[in-house]
């Protein structure tokens, strides 16, 4: 504050009495211009100066200027305390109800999808490859070049789906190149079809899964007539079914998050020599299957090493090259590790159990951060 | 493929318990599929002994017993009129299940008639012993109370049930079982020879086959003076353990061959032949068969004749007119070997079922003519007496496979198992091959699937056991790690999971369809309907994704959940060939107003729209730069549809509005907006994408200028038809470098505008690179916008 003499003193006092008790911003400058405008109380005083002795001045100047300081800070202080009013008055009735709801529910991803990409992380990690092929199938690469010659029983066990013969315009012939139906278009009944494309087209070493829809003529609690199955095919030198065992327990467990026990029983397939099937230890706790341990066995896909007479089909020398290959229904797997219970749910889009069993599209299933 | 415990026994010497068979069976690749042992049936039964029987106070035909049980004295009311005091019974405690008549006892007495009654007094038919029931089971006397029945009774002999795999026929007869089980170690062989049977004169039916290819060989021979009429008891009971029902004497034998042996066999009942057999093919001729019903044997049937005609389908069913009964007394024994193709294909075309049929298709044992012949002839004179004749053999019986020269260093190549030679000849020698100095191993004759050293690898390790086989990583492959997904499948990666964030829910549906469905959406060429659909309405390959998507939403809306958004990607079909399917990523959504506190949102085309859009932007699509056009499939709204295109040839989607009578076809109430993507026609980036050798990861240099962008508001009135994408593309196209954006932030219609008018107000952005616009630069401009819009028919709004 400044040194002010008793008149200037009481000058001051009037004006901050008068800041002090402005109610608003308007009023605020009133009293301003009323003491510091051109024509202001103040600025009349300081005009009084040019009248006065320099003695005078010495005294007065700095006073009147003292005087007009103080009131401008008054007024610059109380305009400050009457902004926070206004901000504070404002912000009081600034409300908005935290608890609305917003955002819309994102989408899922199908679990067939899901276990499809988990099973492309874990064997891409080992080298292999994703082969894709067609869902309607000739004979050959279904069948014959898979070492099941016309007329085998094994075929009977595919219940397989046959198309309706193309019927060629009279003269021309039927676009597949086949006799008149004589071997109908199949749906494939496993994707090994794509097994053979590739070792058709590829040299050795070949490492592919090949994900897909397969189909069967069959439907029931546990069947339905469109399935899915990853198969596995490695083509090498030198490739034994040591490292047949040494893959497929790697992924079971990879797959399934936990450490898994495993069983490896002799089967049959036309197109494997030796033939196994693979079972993991399971056990019932309620209605949920928990994998891995236990006391019994479960089978979850079969296996062996590629037969001499698939490679041969395909243009290989058995003598050269060997291989195993390996086939999973994903849709199985997809249920015994995240516990959907019936297998015909997988396919009818109810949208409440698309929501209940579908994923996070965020998610991306990655050896980094885990599967799921 | 089921037999018992005890028959296994007959042929292998083992002390094996049933859970020990069952492992070893598993671990040698027979795949039990079910054990079933009647005794556990019976667990809840036991022997208990009638005191007292007195008659019912309130009715005539019950009896309240005094029952001494295991549980004590027991007071049960019974209606068999055989209950006596003294009796020797079998007795049910309360809450038992009563096997014969699937039901269960109350867990409390429960009163009859007034008396209090707790537990129940068996027959044996209720518990699946025994059809005679004219009472309740009248035990030996002897058995002591409180004996559990089915040691009483003796039944304790599992049932095996196990998955016949098609290479191995020979496991359809317990002999050859035994032979594996053996092998593995669980016991020593002790399947009897068969001793020759001589005939004490010629064979007096004369037997031709004149289809060698379909029949090669035929043994028969003649019994006289047999006696037919029931098996003995073991028999019977061996037969009624897996499930036969005893007949006769003959047929018996014939079915227990059957399972015994793998050897199915034919008696004909001599004195209804006329003249000798001929094997032939048949000629349309039909006959009735045993199995009841009657067959027509065409041209590539093996039929069974005599002057007559057709007796019966060779090695699939016989025929009723040359049946054995109990009057028969003179049989022809047929031990014949059929094609297993011939003997597939008639059965299939015919519809037929067997087990003789079921045993010819998959081969049976060409060196078991003589010696099946020798058994069965065995087998009828013990149980029905009788004279045998000396055995024909028409045709030649199939020489044995051809032995396999096995390189021995093939089973470690293959399994990385290291076996000393002893070891691998000791396991096929034990399952019935014989192995030369030279590893010349002959193959025997009912193993016809093994025809290369990779089967006799199989057989080692398969007997050593998988369990055996070292598991070991595969070796890494050389060079860089290339990405191991295609780029169809990375896109279609991200595209699903935009779509999933726009709300959207994944499904996976069938690829089948019903026809007329199919020709709703441009689909249901008669080529691509299946012979064999599983149902009338899954009868045709889909051209289109959206079908069941509809229908299920529809079955949605139905439970009471309206407005489904769903995705599916998948394949569909166009034609028989690999180019004939496409995959597609196809989604729709149910028109349902969503009420929201913000407002209410509504789905329209341009939800389809920006969906679509989404999808194509997350696979790398430069959607600023895509064509529109319409659909060609008249399954969209004519108005409210569009289709997305780069250039000429890539048809990237279609999307809007479905049309409201493709709809109805499917039975779909409301309206629904659909998109469909084809991410194959999406071209690949150039120099991009990984496979490309030496491509470069850099992005392009960018230059950020440090002009202000200029925003210059237009507004243009244009005639309704016109499309407001086409007046954006104009202005935008006024100055390639300069506008480098172009925003629509209004339409309007109405006062001011012309009738049947709208005006666009477009928020134009200019970005200078190297010097401030003048006023003389933005006046230049736009005049440049004013003039391209124009030419797209829009006029600047005074």
């Amino acid at each position: 504050m400044s040194d002010l003499t008793p008149e200037l003193g009481k000058t001051k006092d009037k004006y901050a009495a008068q800041i002090t008790g402005a109610a608003d911003l308007r009023a605020l400058d009133d009293i301003r211009v009323a003491a510091l405008g051109k024509k202001g109380e103040v600025s009349a005083m300081m005009q009084g100066l040019g009248k006065m002795t320099i003695e005078e001045k010495k005294v007065m100047g700095p006073a009147l200027n003292g005087l007009k300081n103080d009131i401008a800070n008054l007024v610059e202080a109380r305009k400050t305390a009457l902004e926070d009013e206004a901000l504070d008055a404002a912000l009081a009735s600034e409300t908005l109800d935290m608890s609305l709801p917003v955002g819309k529910r994102s989408g899922t991803l199908h679990p067939v999808q899901q276990v499809m990409e988990e099973m492309a992380v874990i064997f891409s990690d080992m080298g292999f490859s994703i082969a894709e092929g067609p869902d309607i199938e000739d004979d050959f690469h279904n069948f014959t070049a898979l070492n099941f010659p016309p007329g085998h029983p094994a075929r009977d066990m595919h219940d397989t789906f046959f198309m309706t013969p193309v019927r060629g315009e009279e003269g021309t012939k039927d676009p597949t190149g086949k006799q008149n139906g004589e071997e109908k278009k199949v749906l494939r009944t496993h994707t090994s079809p794509v097994q053979i494309r590739t070792m058709i087209n590829e040299k050795p070493p070949i490492r592919i899964i090949a994900p897909g829809r397969t189909f069967r003529c069959d439907s029931d609690q546990t069947h339905t007539p469109m399935f899915h199955q990853v198969e596995g095919l490695v083509i090498d030198k030198g490739i034994h079914m040591g490292h047949l065992k040494g893959v497929l327990m790697d992924f079971v467990s990879a797959f399934f998050e936990t450490d898994v026990d495993v069983q490896f029983r002799p089967h049959h397939f036309p197109f494997t020599e030796p033939s196994a099937e693979m079972d993991v230890r399971y056990e019932r706790d309620g209605a949920a299957i928990k994998i891995g341990q236990g006391e019994k066995w479960m089978e979850i896909l079969g296996c062996g090493m590629v037969h001499p007479n698939v490679l041969r089909s395909c243009g290989l020398d058995p003598e050269e090259y060997q291989g195993f290959a390996f086939g999973m229904g994903v849709d199985r797997l997809a249920m015994l590790k995240y516990g959907m219970p019936d297998l015909r749910d997988m396919f009818a889009a109810d949208t409440r159990w698309l929501s209940h069993y579908g994923f996070n599209p965020l998610l991306q299933a990655n050896m980094a951060t885990g599967l799921s | 493929m089921k037999f018992t415990l005890s028959w296994l026994k007959e042929h292998l010497e083992t002390e094996a318990t049933i859970d020990q068979v069952v492992e070893a069976m598993t671990l040698a690749g027979l795949e039990v599929e079910e054990v079933h042992n009647p005794a556990d049936d019976l667990a809840p039964f036991s022997v208990a002994k009638v005191k007292t029987a007195e008659k019912h106070p309130d009715a005539d035909k019950l009896k309240v017993c005094t029952v001494e049980t295991r549980d004590g004295e027991m007071q049960i009311v019974c209606g068999a009129p055989n209950a006596r005091a003294g009796m020797t019974v079998a007795y049910a405690p309360m809450g038992a299940y009563i096997p014969g008549a699937d039901f269960s006892l109350d867990k409390k007495p429960r009163k009859i008639r007034g008396v209090e009654s707790s537990g129940m007094m068996c027959s044996g038919k209720e518990l699946n012993l025994g059809e005679d029931h004219d009472g309740i089971m009248d035990l030996d006397g002897s058995l002591e109370m409180g004996t559990p029945l089915a040691d009483a009774l003796g039944v304790n002999d599992p049932v095996i049930d196990f998955e016949v795999t098609p290479n191995r026929p020979d496991w359809l007869g317990v002999d050859s079982i035994a032979r594996d089980l053996a092998a593995v170690g669980l016991g020593t062989l002790k399947t009897k020879p068969i001793p020759p049977v001589k005939g004490s004169f010629p064979c007096p039916v004369a037997i031709k086959t004149d289809v060698p290819e379909a029949c090669p060989a035929f043994v028969g021979r003649v019994v006289k003076g047999v006696k037919n009429g029931p098996s003995p008891q073991w028999l019977q009971d061996q037969l009624k353990a897996i499930g036969l029902r005893p007949i006769s004497a003959l047929v018996d034998i014939t079915n227990f061959i059957t399972y015994d042996r793998a050897r199915p066999l034919h008696f004909y009942d001599a004195a209804k032949l006329k003249g000798g057999i001929t094997v032939r093919f048949g000629k349309d001729e039909s006959f009735e068969a045993l199995d009841d019903k009657s067959y027509i044997a065409g041209e590539t049937d093996v039929a069974i004749t005599d002057d007559s005609g057709i007796l019966g389908l060779g090695g699939i069913v016989g025929g009723t007119s040359t049946g054995c009964d109990e009057s028969t007394t003179d049989i022809l024994i047929e031990c014949a070997y059929f094609d297993p193709l011939t003997i597939r294909r008639s059965a299939k075309k015919l519809g037929v079922n067997s087990d003789a049929k079921y045993r010819f298709e998959r081969g049976v044992d060409t060196g078991f003519l003589l010696g099946g012949m020798d058994l069965a002839t065995q087998m009828v004179l013990d149980f029905c007496g009788g004279e045998p004749s000396e055995v024909v053999v028409a045709g030649d019986i199939p020489t044995p496979p051809p032995s396999i020269k096995f390189d021995t260093a093939l089973n470690e190549r293959l399994t990385g198992l290291d076996m000393e030679d002893a070891a691998m000849r000791k396991i096929l020698t034990d399952l019935g091959f014989t192995v030369g100095k030279d590893w010349t191993v002959g193959v025997p004759t009912w193993r016809r699937d093994a025809a290369a050293g990779a089967d006799l690898v199989e057989e080692i390790a398969r007997v050593h056991g998988y369990h055996n086989l070292e598991a070991v990583s595969l070796p890494p492959l050389p060079g860089r790690r290339e990405p191991t997904a295609t780029l169809t499948q990375n896109r279609t990666r991200l595209a699903r999971r935009a779509l999933a964030g726009r709300g959207l829910s994944e499904a996976i549906t069938w690829a089948f369809v019903l026809q007329q469905h199919a020709k709703v959406f441009g689909g249901g060429a008669d080529d691509m309907l299946l012979d064999n659909p599983i149902s009338s309405d899954l009868d045709c390959m889909r051209p289109s994704a959206l079908i069941h998507l509809l229908l299920a939403g529809q079955r949605n809306s139905d439970k009471g959940y309206g407005g489904s958004a769903l995705f599916e990607m998948g394949g569909t079909y166009q034609h028989q060939e690999p180019d004939g399917q496409k995959l597609t990523l196809a989604g729709l959504r149910f028109v349902m107003t969503e009420r929201h506190w913000t407002g209410n949102s509504s789905v329209d085309a341009l939800t389809a729209k920006g969906d679509a859009l989404a999808a194509l932007s997350a696979m790398g699509a430069s959607v600023s730069n895509l064509q529109l056009s319409k659909p060609a499939g008249n399954y969209w709204h004519p108005g409210r549809s569009g289709r997305l295109q780069m250039g000429p040839k890539n048809i990237l989607a279609d999307f809007g509005e479905l049309h409201p009578r493709a709809l109805k076809a499917l039975g779909i109430s409301g309206r629904v907006v659909a998109f469909e993507i084809w991410p194959e026609s999406l071209p690949a980036p150039r120099n991009k994408g990984g496979k490309t050798k030496n491509a470069s990861k850099a992005k392009s240099a960018l230059s950020l200028s440090e002009m202000m962008p200029v925003h210059r508001d237009f507004a243009f009135v244009v005639a309704d038809n016109v499309a407001a994408g086409d007046i954006l593309k104009a202005a935008k196209g006024a100055d390639k470098q300069l506008i480098t954006d172009v925003q629509l932030f209004d339409i309007y219609a109405g006062q001011g505008v012309e009738e049947g008018h709208k005006s666009l107000a477009i928020d134009v952005t200019l970005s200078p690179k190297d010097a401030t616009l003048t006023d003389k630069d933005i006046d230049a401009v736009s005049q440049r916008i004013i003039d391209q819009v124009s030419k797209a028919g829009g006029v600047l709004r005074a």
